[in-house]
């Protein structure tokens, strides 16, 4: 089994290329100069918005903006809601598509291919069109939940999250891991949960991040259906106080960024002992 | 050479699993088994039923209904006739092009040079940025465009003293290609996102085995590297064009509407009228994308073909 | 929040037409007094007779009432104190539809609902869900602003007015014409879009009205932007941000919500356009499947009293008595020198229809207009 939970499973990572070091290292002007535009491109904006969003009333640096930030009416109840939702989505699309794509993996192969052009159709289809639909669509007692979000969130999730399971999967031998589980006396689910989920942690651990991503930086939908997701909350309370909102858009965008760095952190230092442990 | 790659060869098996179904002889067998095979697979089809295909229908519906629900091709010849929509679709057409062939091109690159990078956190926070800012967009992202490559603003500034100006060499935030330059900022990180799995499948050995057999870097690249990588970066670029097309938050908070995209239309009638008994155009707006959107899936279909020839 | 009812009170549309088509199944079940169900006070016995049997009651359930917006934490003190009713405030930064929804969802629960405070859009399109009542003070509204069976009536609103940050422009213009100066180049936006965001929309309204345009005729409006464009004075995409940050040192926005800039930006001043009057407002209901109907009908007794107006007046709304209120000199003079100097003259309100036809002429040539393809 240790060897199926080897370095090469293709992986939310970006690929790794071995330091080769019996050649000589050649200086990369070009991969240097694209990192650095990159960067200055995806950074200064944030520096900019910071920059406007910490200031008191005289326009001089100020960290008030922050400090007020826990007392701004709405906010908790948006962000306990965004988070609701962004946990229940999670549940019910890795519930709903971690059992089936194995299940494609092993016994539908063909099966794949449509599943990849419905997939891509979330991304594509646009989100304004989608939740009119689904408003026209959908019965009151589910139109006046704001779960409705979550069950929406899921087909908007499913594109990444079957990208995620699909490279994890195609890097395992599905059939042969299954069958080995299954000739030892374990029942389905003991294999799908301690044979399977367990060499698919890094697919997992993408989808998850993805889907997380998605559901705290959604929009369009939240605000057609009129529920104050912590991203409406923001626009709305920016006719309120514009350096509070821009503040917290920001923290956001930040603390989701290191949320998520932190959980696949973990997760690598975590796998790392394991391994060492296995080696042993 | 099949590699598991996101946006590859559907039917690439690498575990070997070949689902041909062996016995089957006699045809109503086949099919009660195919029906047997088929049933884990219904609860995804029911979902996608009701969460994809069922609004996709109402909304298309509705684009055929008056305002007292009888049937009608009034909204479609609206639309048709009213040189507002066709410019809207024009410009839908248009950035979502810019927005995905470029950022395409740059998403690829930045995902290669940061694949070669020795520093394995970088590539952690990259792939987690990523994810965030492929997400991000709306009011905040087009305040912050605004105040760093605004008329005054920061970035202008700085050019402005080295006598660069871009507002003075025709660079203009609010117009289409300035919506374009702000689109990059999640499109480029979608890419990055969704082609990084098929860099994955770029193995390092490969390359070794070229450079040992002789080959230049040129050859490796247009024996190996492209032909592995050009489904999914078609594939990506494809999935790009459709989230170019359906985003609208932020080119409305950056243009105040003064630049006409069909969601922004679509938004229009739909939210913004509550009397008026318009909503129907705002569907049949919807239409038209849905229609808009499977040529461009055919388009991308045989552009695939096309390719896979040609790299042969 | 409270903006967001102005946000939203456009954007109603999606589930308002479902709502409407859902008819209540009959009045209130309990008419113990007439008071429940009276049309006016004097319907059932008189002020007294209100006040007795509302305190009888004694709750009121209000909904999306921010206690820091239009002065409602004062209001509902007050209130609670001067007639000893309970006051229960549920969700206070929800929607207009959230009061929708609650007053559809809990129909028949304690905890309903009485009042509602909604964009009148959504008063309009839940006609059904609203009892009649006509407050002692009826006549003082003007007939654009009520529904004449009482159904809804406005209670405060403002007028399009101009911001303006001093420490960037030396001069603050004061009309629409005056923007069309070429010391403005580069400072002029308007709060949002207007094909979709109440603000600019009202922005483009008045600017039309500044221009030869009328309540049937928004179009001078959408050329006045169109030329302010072409000038180089306009600059899309306007929002507080914007305002605050430099960018946009001129703002057309609500002058009761410019104050939100002020308080960032104390060199921030708001003048009402001099060649243009254009005001809107939010409604008051009550819904008729209210708990507690007759502290609801004494509610709105309370709110329209010159007390009621000049709370609000206060939390720099503009009560809709207003012009009432200074007439008969019972208006609170300082609060009332806060506001930006209003256009003298009487007011004049779009219909609903012209609102129609004016947004869809908007949606329709607002983008071409301004950018001329």
């Amino acid at each position: 089994m240790a060897s199926v939970v080897a370095d090469n499973i293709v992986d939310f990572e970006l690929p790794m290329v071995p330091l080769d070091l019996t050649k000589r290292r050649r200086i990369h002007w070009g991969r240097g100069l694209i990192l650095w535009l990159a960067a200055a491109y995806f950074i200064i904006p944030i520096y900019a918005a910071l920059k406007f969003s910490l200031q008191d009333i005289s326009g001089k640096f100020s960290l008030s903006p922050i400090t007020a930030i826990p007392s701004q009416p709405g906010l908790a109840a948006a962000f306990f809601l965004s988070m609701r939702l962004a946990f229940v989505t999670l549940a019910i699309v890795l519930f709903l598509m971690v059992p089936t794509m194995i299940y494609v993996h092993m016994k539908m192969p063909r099966f794949r291919r449509f599943m990849e052009v419905v997939t891509i159709l979330p991304i594509v289809i646009p989100p304004i069109v989608l939740i009119l639909g689904v408003l026209e669509a959908a019965p009151l007692w589910l139109k006046s939940s704001p779960y409705l979000l979550s069950l929406v969130y899921v087909v908007l999730a499913m594109p990444f999250v079957y990208r995620s399971l699909d490279s994890g999967l195609g890097a395992l031998d599905v059939k042969t891991l299954v069958e080995a589980a299954r000739s030892l006396g374990s029942g389905w689910i003991s294999t799908i949960w301690r044979v399977l989920v367990p060499n698919l942690r890094s697919a997992l651990l993408s989808a998850t991040v993805l889907t997380l991503a998605l559901v705290l930086g959604e929009f369009t939908m939240a605000s057609l259906d009129l529920w104050e997701t912590l991203p409406v909350w923001i626009v709305d309370f920016d006719q309120t106080n514009a350096h509070i909102s821009t503040a917290v858009a920001m923290l956001s965008l930040l603390g989701t960024w290191a949320l998520l760095t932190l959980i696949v952190s973990i997760d690598r230092s975590n796998s790392r002992r394991r391994r060492r442990i296995r080696a042993s | 050479m099949k590699i598991p790659s996101p946006l590859s060869d559907g039917t690439s098996t690498p575990s070997g699993v070949d689902d041909k179904d062996r016995g089957g002889r006699h045809i109503t067998g086949t099919l009660v088994r195919s029906l047997r095979t088929s049933v884990p697979v219904l609860p995804f089809l029911a979902y996608i039923t009701l969460g994809l295909l069922v609004p996709t229908l109402v909304i298309i519906n509705l684009a055929f209904r008056s305002d007292r629900g009888a049937l009608t091709l009034s909204n479609i010849s609206t639309i048709v006739h009213g040189g507002e929509y066709l410019t809207g679709f024009e410009n839908s057409i248009k950035l979502a092009l810019a927005t995905s062939i470029i950022p395409a091109v740059l998403g690829t690159m930045l995902a290669y040079a940061i694949a070669q990078s020795r520093f394995e956190f970088l590539k952690r926070l990259v792939a987690t940025a990523s994810g965030v800012l492929a997400n991000f967009g709306g009011v905040n992202l087009a305040f912050m465009f605004v105040a760093t490559f605004g008329a005054n603003a920061i970035v202008t500034s700085w050019l402005a003293r080295l006598g660069l100006n871009p507002w003075s060499h025709g660079f203009d935030l609010y117009k289409l290609w300035g919506v374009a330059f702000v689109y990059f900022y999640f499109q480029v990180p979608l890419m990055v996102l969704i082609i990084t799995p098929a860099l994955n499948g770029l193995r390092p050995a490969w390359r070794e085995a070229a450079e040992n057999l002789g080959a230049s870097r040129w050859r490796y690249w247009r024996h190996v590297g492209v032909p592995v990588l050009m489904p999914s970066v078609l594939g990506s670029t494809f999935l790009l064009f459709g989230s170019g097309l359906s985003a609208y938050a932020t080119t409305e908070a950056l243009t105040g509407g003064t630049i006409a995209i069909t969601p922004i239309q679509i938004g229009a009638y739909l939210q913004g009228n509550v009397i008026s008994g318009e909503e129907h155009i705002g569907y049949a707006l919807g239409f038209g994308m849905i229609v808009l959107l499977l040529i461009s899936i055919l388009g991308y279909v045989l552009l695939r073909a096309r390719s896979s020839k040609w790299l042969q | 929040m409270f903006v967001n009812k102005l946000k939203v009170s456009v954007a109603a549309g999606l589930l308002s037409a479902a709502l409407v088509g859902v008819s209540l199944s009959g009045g209130s079940a309990s008419a113990a007094t007439s008071c429940n169900t009276a049309k006016s006070a004097a319907a059932c016995g008189g002020m007294s007779a209100l006040i007795k049997a509302a305190k009888k009651e004694g709750v009121l359930n209000v909904i999306t009432l921010p206690a820091n917006w239009a002065n409602y934490g004062a209001i509902i003190s007050d209130f609670s104190k001067k007639y000893g009713i309970k006051i229960v405030s549920e969700n206070p930064d929800g929607s207009s539809q959230d009061e929708i929804n609650a007053v559809e969802q809990d129909k028949g629960r304690s905890s309903a609902p009485d009042v509602l405070d909604v964009g009148t859009s959504y008063a309009t399109s839940n006609l059904n869900l609203l009892a009649p009542y006509k407050v002692a003070t009826w006549s003082d509204i003007p007939a654009a602003l009520k529904d004449p069976q009482g159904r809804w009536f406005d209670d405060y609103g403002g007028y399009v007015s101009i911001g303006c940050n001093t420490k960037i422009v030396t001069t603050c213009p004061t009309s629409f014409a005056q923007l069309t100066n070429p010391p403005y180049k580069n400072e002029v936006g308007i709060n949002g879009d207007p094909t979709e965001a109440s603000a600019a929309f009202s922005a483009v309204f008045a600017a039309a009205l500044a221009n030869g345009g009328s309540f049937d005729n928004i179009q001078p409006g959408i050329q006045f932007f169109a030329t302010l464009n072409k000038d180089g004075n306009y600059v899309p995409g306007g929002s507080a941000a914007t305002a605050e940050s430099g960018t946009t040192p001129i703002l057309i926005w609500w002058d009761y919500l410019q104050d939100s800039i002020k308080q960032a930006l104390p060199t921030w001043t708001v003048n009402i356009p001099t060649d243009a009057s254009y005001a809107a407002y939010y409604s008051q209901a009550i819904s008729a499947t209210a708990p507690h109907p007759a502290a609801a009908r004494l509610w709105e007794e309370y709110l329209y009293s010159t007390t009621g107006q000049n709370l609000w007046l206060q939390g720099n709304a503009r009560p809709v008595e207003l012009p009432t209120l200074v007439k008969n000199g019972t208006v609170n003079k300082t609060w009332l020198a806060e506001l930006p100097a209003a256009p003298a003259g009487t007011v004049t309100y779009p219909t609903l229809a012209q609102l129609a036809t004016a947004k869809n002429t908007v949606a329709a040539n607002w983008a071409s207009a301004i950018s001329g393809s």
